[in-house]
């Protein structure tokens, strides 16, 4: 029996008025009662069998033309690009490349239809379209899941649980909004812009699409969109959805390529507003280019979030929460809970239960039923992944990744954490957009609060304590679009979702979501 | 044995154990019932959970016959096929413990013998700890005791722990399963202050229910109990076995909670040494999906004998 151990085990809760010149001597306990025996966890005494989702039931065709006016077209310079799968490196499809002529004639496109048909149409009848696409997205969940994992590289745990099913909730959420415009703003008159021109980046790509496409329809608007280049094919399919949904032509164009295709939508001048998600480098741009002009605007930029672990949490829940905060998506998530910071009196315990649930997490074929982690998105995210890294290890934090291993082929990344990080390191100041999570250590509320708004970022943060007033009293003082009580990386339609600072502005979700796209 | 008594100041203070956030359990819970377990994993999961297996008859209408049926059972599970382990232990009440023993001499399965005033636990001091006596002496080589739920909920930790540290010393060499019977405590942070007791109060496994009381066996309450086997671990170096019991019943939810075990506490309690489960019908489901694996189509109930 270890009655004399559990007393030092259970000393620090006994004795709470402990002189504040002792703290050291209380990490060093707490250091010496984690033995150091670990348990052996994701090797293979019983490893699990090779589960991979089929793909035979999917539609993909060899080339993809640009949708304007209801119909796929070929691009006026006869160019296109080669989309690969980042797990295998495999070419999957070739994509029309558009150039300033074609976003012309897809907004063209746009304003024909908003003029002559899809602002006359009643707003009950704009509902049912938007139900139909829907209904429609759900009823292809399975292809759409597949055809995102193969890709952009996200499991197919994700795209098939969390991705397309939000992004047929999105459509429905907006739809129903449609014949209630008056009643969600009373006596405004809400009325729709016109053409609104939307660039969507390459981590969620049809939910991006679901975000920008359902609530400016919903609002009346016509769409002329722009899906990553890394990651067209969902959007692509979506196109091909939205023309069997029998959407008057025009309403909605989708226009591929890359920067260029971006800048000419920004750029042209009968669009009424730009609705961006991506770096704040090219936010920042954006915002320069429009400047002057009627165009409206909102952006979605990046984050660096703070995920704020207090001495009071649930501790195994909020290991949890520190996993799903950064190694979801392979941490290509905007509001990616990428600073961690644990209150010292439980940081030795958090890190070492981190590690562990580190070794459990499985890399791998992203079509695997099992895979937690799936492929980076290109080579290029790749190779500003390990900058970063190499960028970490040089300033000094403490590196750690996991030990599993990964495909000889295609873009993967270990887990990573650089532990002791301080706040003038680059990799807590900046964001890598990948699998890499900072951890920082503080003693005080106080202390936190100012760490975790130290950055010029503001999109989300994360809080993990027992304590209600505490929760109350971080979401007023951090300066975050969204904050995350005791749970990270949730999402519904219902919630409005934007930053604050550097990452952007305008709210998408929600009944926040319609203001954008309307005039009042 | 001598019976320890603990000083109050070596007691650890169970008023303040770590809180769980129920939410975020289920959550935890979901993820390991999507894990995908095909082909050879399974076969190779399904066996682990059937040499896991405590057979189970606590019944008043108990008799012999049943128990010696049981026993056969337990060593002859389906002999049609090949390779199969036997179950880790028999499970009766402690005046069948001899005739068990008799039955499966020479097995290597285990007796196990409910006591401490099983399934209710409202008795004296004195009782339980003569009916564990009386288990041991008749041979029994594990012992699945009941806490006092009553002393429990009524804040008396110390009362609680002291009865199991003392049932502990009575049960000699055998191991000691503590039955916290959950569905009775209501809480997830009863759930974890509960297990933190009887691990610290000398328990060799801690264990979910005692099958009379709904709910039994759930996977949210499974995952705390194990959450606090590992927070031991951590600090101790010392492993603790888990034992979920009642309510488990087909192949593919056993599958589960061995994933559960596999990824919170590893390859060290993939054993039946570690981890147990208290059932009467899960073995003939896994012995179905094992024909089935074998065979390539399902037999019907009727290949398999109900004992």
């Amino acid at each position: 029996m270890g009655f004399i151990k559990a007393e030092i085990i259970f000393q620090k809760t006994k004795s709470p008025s402990r002189p504040p010149q002792r703290g050291g001597e209380k990490q060093r306990t707490m250091k010496k009662i984690i033995n150091k025996k670990t348990l052996s966890l994701g090797n293979s005494k019983w490893a699990y069998a090779p589960s991979p989702e089929s793909t035979s039931h999917i539609n993909l065709k060899k080339q993809y033309e640009l949708f304007i006016d209801g119909k796929f077209v070929k691009p006026s310079s006869g160019k296109y690009f080669d989309t690969i799968n980042p797990a295998t490196e495999e070419k999957l499809s070739s994509i029309a490349d558009a150039d300033e002529k074609d976003v012309d004639k897809a907004v063209k496109a746009a304003r024909k239809a908003y003029d002559k048909t899809w602002s006359k149409l009643p707003a009950k009848e704009r509902g049912k379209y938007i139900y139909r696409i829907a209904r429609l997205l759900q009823e292809r969940a399975r292809e759409f899941s597949v055809i995102e994992t193969m890709d952009g590289g996200k499991s197919i745990r994700e795209s098939r649980d969390i991705d397309i099913p939000l992004a047929a909730n999105h459509f429905f959420y907006y739809a129903g909004w449609a014949d209630k415009l008056e009643y969600a703003f009373p006596n405004r008159k809400p009325q729709a812009l016109g053409v609104a021109g939307q660039i969507i980046p390459w981590n969620f790509p049809l939910l991006m699409a679901a975000w920008k496409i359902a609530p400016a329809l919903a609002t009346g608007n016509t769409v002329v969109l722009k899906p990553a280049e890394t990651t067209s094919l969902t959007a692509l399919k979506l196109a091909e959805l939205i023309a069997d949904s029998g959407l008057p032509d025009g309403v909605v164009n989708i226009v591929t390529g890359a920067g260029r295709t971006g800048a000419a939508i920004v750029n042209h001048p009968d669009i009424d507003k730009i609705a961006f998600t991506g770096s704040t480098d090219v936010g920042k741009l954006i915002q320069k280019a429009i400047a002057g002009t009627r165009k409206k605007a909102t952006l979605e930029l990046g984050g660096k979030a703070a995920n704020i672990i207090f001495e009071d949490a649930p501790i195994d829940q909020a290991v949890e929460g520190i996993v799903n905060g950064i190694f979801f998506n392979q941490g290509h998530v905007c509001c990616a809970g990428s600073r961690l910071f644990v209150q010292e009196g439980v940081a030795d315990v958090v890190i070492r239960k981190l590690k562990d649930r580190l070794e459990t997490l499985i890399v791998g074929n992203p079509l695997d039923k099992n895979t937690d982690i799936g492929a980076i998105n290109s080579k290029q995210q790749l190779a500003t992944i390990n900058k970063y890294i190499e960028i970490g290890k040089n300033e000094g934090a403490d590196f750690y990744q996991s030990k599993c291993s990964v495909p000889s082929k295609g873009y993967f990344c270990r887990p990573t954490l650089f532990l002791n990080a301080s706040q003038s390191h680059r990799v807590v100041q900046e964001e890598i957009f990948g699998p890499v999570l900072t951890v920082q250590t503080f003693r005080t509320v106080e202390e936190v609060i100012e760490k975790a708004n130290n950055i010029p970022y503001g999109l989300s943060a994360g809080v993990w304590t027992d304590k209600g007033s505490k929760i109350f009293n971080m979401t007023n003082k951090l300066r975050a679009g969204v904050i995350w009580a005791n749970t990270y990386n949730k999402f519904d339609p219902t919630s409005p979702f934007g930053g604050y600072k550097e990452s952007g502005f305008g709210r998408e979700g929600g009944l926040h979501g319609l203001m954008p796209y309307l005039k009042f | 044995m001598q019976i320890q008594t603990i000083s109050p100041q070596a007691r650890p203070d169970f008023s303040k154990t770590p809180t769980i956030d129920q939410v975020g359990v289920e959550e935890r819970v979901a993820r390991f019932q999507t894990r995908s377990i095909k082909k050879e994993s399974k076969v190779q999961g399904l066996k682990l959970a059937l040499s896991m297996i405590d057979l189970t008859t606590l019944e008043g209408k108990d008799t012999e016959g049943k128990v010696k049926q049981l026993c056969y059972k337990a060593a002859h599970l389906h002999d049609v096929l090949q390779g199969l382990p036997t179950v880790a232990a028999v499970c009766v009440y402690p005046t069948f413990v001899k005739l068990a023993k008799k039955q499966l001499e020479g097995t290597g399965i285990k007796v196990a013998s409910v006591a401490t005033a099983f399934p209710s636990g409202q008795s004296t001091r004195k009782v339980k700890i003569s009916d564990t006596h009386f288990a041991v002496e008749n041979g029994a080589d594990e012992v699945d005791m009941v806490i006092s739920r009553g002393e429990f909920l009524e804040g008396n930790y110390a009362y609680v722990f002291d009865e199991i540290a003392e049932v502990k010393a009575a049960c000699g060499d055998a191991r000691l399963k503590v039955i916290l019977e959950t569905g009775e405590l209501s809480t997830l942070d009863n759930v974890r202050r509960a297990s933190e007791i009887a691990i610290y109060a000398g328990a060799d496994f801690i264990k979910t229910s005692t099958g009379k009381i709904s709910p039994a066996a759930t996977q949210p309450v499974t995952l705390v109990m194990l959450e606090t086997i590992r927070d031991y671990y951590y600090k101790t170096g010392k492993m603790v076995g888990m034992k979920p019991a009642g309510g488990i019943s087909t192949a593919k939810i056993a599958l589960q909670y061995l994933v559960m075990l596999r990824e919170t506490l590893g390859d060290k309690w993939l054993t039946n040494e570690w981890y147990r489960f208290g059932a009467s019908s899960l073995a003939n489901d896994i012995l179905m999906q094992l024909q089935k694996e074998q065979d390539g189509v399902y037999q019907s109930g009727d290949y398999f004998s109900k004992d």
